[in-house]
């Protein structure tokens, strides 16, 4: 895994897109691609409210990632610094062995170059200090990214805000 | 090179502030302005898109006569002094015979509508509109008949509200970046949404309460909701004794509508109602009652709309923390006032009533400053008031935002001259004589925006990167079409520094005082009036009129007995409209990326409904109004009330040089009617009912 975490709060997910096309842009894509992508999900009725679930797509960065090895040429790669796996295109043949290695569908096919392209969290952006272009532009700021080990924190965090609160409405209802 | 420019996103109306990297004059990289609060940083899909109209081959890039008949895409390529020269002749000639009232100039409200109110006097025309009214005509109507003020004078304190109810107000889908993050942070602390609509938007999955409301009838929600707070007694006694007249009145006339009936006609169990009611004055006054963005659904959207208003009144909540306030201005910060060039001196004040009836006699009471356009084709059909020759839009679509377009197309062969100023190719550039084309708003600098507010600020639209084709923007356009017409003294600038140095002079503000930040605050805290004694109601009473002055000296009844919502007989719908976040109105569908994230509209349709009909889910259905037929996917789904179908507004192109959007789905104002709500303004776009059948 690499050290870093891509952290999504489905409560303030809008499922606006607005993930979508701040990556295509970022990376100059054609339509097809889609390094990021919101998976929507319902609605569909949950304690008499209808709810839907947007779910972030995009790349895990597997610690032993499925599309490394299969690669023949050596394009697909991990960061020995951060364990970003990425591509580096002027090795991609296009073979597509990636596409098919990754359960997730990670790896896209970029019509344009006739090669493959994936979500490398920016690490251009990362490199000088900045977010990935999803987590920066989100619209709500439900995208968060950070180092793995810091994000449970936050996530801990956020449980107790909700929990504290409850048990606040709770106690003034006596 | 690389550079930052601080600006103004203008893919929306909403116009949230950027930053913008620019390296060798292009643009790399927009970004939501990092030092607003509420924004930092983000930056929503269309927003991003800009760069994908920036570089799009698919728009007007150079000035255009037409050869061919109207529509039929023959145009021949014109030089700016060309096509200047060519319009010019043309409205000199309509000006002489017909008179300035003959030319009627439409727009989108922007930053420089100033200016195109400007010209429009001074070639001594009374007919500016905007789009206005086609959206929320009615809301504004109702507010200024309860508080003297109009609803864009009006805010929500989204980050302090305890309660919201939406109607229909699908505030995560058609968004404003700054409002739903302050309300988002509110109801992380706790504060209670209800959402009401007859479809499940993505807003309702976001809800504590969703009621899916018999389509047309939340007037009568609210009745039972203000009788069940008189009733009960829950208003803020305090606040309604100082600031409201006509409660009186009010409680007899609501006095019928029990939550038992509102169950009936709503379909919401009388039980909710009464407990909505509780809720929201528990925690008043910071609740809101959304009085909507768009408010033109239906003929009587006067009264729901001042029925929400009212709720809000009863709650306390307008002028509160948490509730509604009053934007405050330039002068409640101790400033002058923005320059406008339309308040010079000397400009004309053409005499000739409105060809709209707005102010009129046709709409006595709408408000006059946006018009009512859609009265636009019947005016043109009929020479009724007088004739009208030459149109003028600028980024305003007739063919996609007036109901019944066809008969629009009609009135439009009639006219001598159709001028478009705009970015894309629209239905109406291609419709028109010339087409103007305009930078778009990375390419060009505007008019100083004065944001009022709790907080007013001043924010400025830059010049990022030089336009990419041989376009120009609208200020500059009108200014040498003005000078050609021998009016040009109105328009006494030559750059946009000038522009900006005119609106500046009385504000105490500097150009340099933007360069930090992209904006200017014209005060450091917020700024409330006092709710004791310092509320500045602009009714001749000076309180909150539940019996309307403006409205009872037209001869309209401020309370209206309630009308029963037609049923819609078996295989008929009411035809329901709206947004998605992928997309604004009617301009983006033919963007590279937007186009690729939704790329046409589908007619949603209850399952019970369609299995009925033998409509199966993706199947092409042809929808007939009582003035158009059209086809579009359907959408088959449980989450539509089953009296309504709902298609999102602004697809069904018929452009073919919009490659990626012609003939993809159904054009809505097709197929709605022409009716109007006479009092508040707006037209009733969820009026029309539809039949459906597998195409």
């Amino acid at each position: 895994m690499s050290q870093y975490y891509l952290l999504q709060d489905p409560k303030k997910c809008i499922g606006c897109l607005s993930c979508e096309v701040a990556c295509k842009i970022k990376n100059g894509l054609p339509v097809g691609p889609r390094l990021c992508q919101i998976m929507t999900v319902g609605p569909k009725m949950v304690n008499g409210l209808p709810r839907m679930a947007f779910v972030f797509m995009s790349c895990f960065h597997c610690e032993d990632p499925w599309c490394v090895p299969v690669c023949p040429t050596g394009a697909m790669r991990k960061r020995p610094k951060d364990g970003i796996v990425y591509v580096e295109s002027s090795l991609c043949v296009g073979c597509k062995s990636c596409i098919t290695a990754c359960p997730w569908g990670a790896p896209q096919w970029n019509p344009e170059t006739g090669k493959v392209v994936k979500c490398d969290y920016c690490m251009d952006r990362i490199d000088q200090g900045l977010e990935p272009a999803c987590v920066t532009k989100c619209v709500t700021h439900c995208l968060h990214f950070g180092r793995a080990d810091q994000l449970d924190t936050e996530r801990r965090q956020r449980f107790a805000r909700n929990v504290a609160f409850e048990l606040e409405t709770l106690a003034s209802s006596r | 090179m690389s550079k930052d420019v601080y600006s103004i996103c203008f893919m929306c109306t909403v116009r949230c502030p950027i930053r913008v990297q620019v390296e060798n004059d292009d643009v790399t990289w927009i970004e939501g302005n990092p030092h607003v609060p509420g924004i930092e940083g983000a930056l929503c899909a269309k927003g991003s898109a800009g760069v994908a109209l920036l570089n799009d081959h698919e728009r007007p890039q150079y000035p255009m006569i037409r050869t061919g008949p109207r529509g039929s895409g023959q145009w021949r390529r014109a030089t700016w002094d060309e096509a200047l020269d060519y319009v010019a002749e043309k409205l000199q000639a309509i000006l002489k015979q017909y008179g300035g009232q003959s030319v009627v100039f439409g727009e989108r409200t922007n930053l420089n509508t100033h200016i195109s109110k400007t010209f429009t006097r001074a070639i001594g025309s009374p007919n500016h509109f905007t789009h206005d009214a086609l959206c929320k005509g009615s809301v504004n109507t109702a507010f200024r008949s309860l508080t003297g003020y109009t609803d864009t004078e009006v805010g929500i304190d989204y980050g302090n509200t305890r309660y919201i109810v939406l109607y229909g107000r699908n505030i995560f889908e058609s968004l404003e970046i700054k409002s739903i993050n302050m309300l988002l942070s509110a109801m992380e602390k706790g504060a209670k949404m209800t959402y009401i609509d007859p479809r499940v938007s993505i807003t309702a999955t976001k809800a504590d309460r969703y009621w899916m409301i018999r389509p047309g009838t939340d007037l009568a929600l609210n009745y039972a909701l203000i009788h069940t707070i008189l009733k009960e007694r829950l208003f803020d006694t305090d606040y309604v004794r100082r600031w409201v007249t006509g409660l009186n009145e009010l409680q007899a006339f609501v006095e019928p509508y029990t939550p038992e009936w509102a169950e009936k006609e709503t379909g919401i169990p009388a039980s909710e109602i009464v407990t909505l009611a509780r809720e929201a004055s528990e925690v008043k006054p910071a609740v809101v009652f959304h009085y909507g963005y768009r408010g033109a659904h239906h003929p009587n959207e006067i009264h729901l709309r001042r029925s929400i208003v009212i709720l809000n009144a009863l709650m306390g909540s307008i002028e509160a923390k948490g509730g509604l306030f009053f934007k405050k201005g330039a002068k409640a910060a101790g400033r002058g006032d923005l320059g406008k060039y339309n308040q010079q001196e000397g400009l004309p004040k053409p005499s000739a009533p409105r060809f709209d009836g707005s102010g009129g006699d046709k709409f006595p009471i709408a408000d006059s400053n946006h018009g009512n356009p859609q009265t636009l084709a019947h005016a043109i059909l009929n020479e009724d008031p007088y004739p009208i020759k030459a149109l003028i839009v600028n980024r305003f679509e007739p063919l996609q935002s007036l109901p019944d377009a066809n008969t629009v197309r009609k009135a439009l062969d009639k006219l001598d001259l159709i001028v478009t100023i705009e970015v894309n190719f629209s239905e109406i550039a291609w419709y028109s004589d010339v087409i103007l084309p305009e930078s778009i708003y990375l390419e060009r600098a505007d008019s100083i925006q004065m944001a009022s507010g709790l907080k007013p600020q001043l924010f400025i639209r830059c010049q990022a990167v030089s336009p990419r084709y041989d376009t120009k923007p609208a200020w500059m356009i009108l200014k040498e079409l003005a000078g050609r017409l021998g009016v040009g003294r109105y328009f006494p600038y030559e750059t946009i520094e000038d522009i900006w140095n005119f609106q500046l002079k009385d504000m105490g503000v500097t150009l340099e005082d933007f360069a930090k930040k992209g904006f200017v605050a014209l005060t450091d805290s917020q700024i409330f009036w006092d709710r004791k004694d310092g509320i500045k109601f602009k009714t001749p009473s000076g309180k909150i009129e539940l019996v309307s002055s403006l409205m009872e000296k037209a001869g309209f009844p401020s309370f209206e007995p309630y009308q029963p919502v037609e049923r819609p007989a078996e295989g008929t719908f009411r035809l329901m409209v709206g947004r998605c976040a992928a997309h604004t109105h009617v301009s983006t569908q033919n963007n590279l990326y937007l186009n690729e994230l939704v790329p046409e509209n589908e007619l949603w349709i209850h399952s019970a409904a369609a299995a009925k009909l033998g409509v199966k889910d993706g199947q092409k259905v042809e929808v007939r109004s009582p003035v158009a037929a059209s086809t579009l996917k359907a959408k088959v789904t449980d989450a539509i009330h089953p009296e309504a179908v709902f298609m999102l507004h602004g697809f069904g192109k018929t452009v073919p040089a919009q490659t990626r959007a012609c003939g993809k789905g159904a054009s809505d104002t097709v197929l709605v009617e022409n009716i109007s709500d006479p009092v508040g303004g707006s037209p009733a776009l969820d009026h029309t009912f539809v039949t459906v059948r597998p195409a």
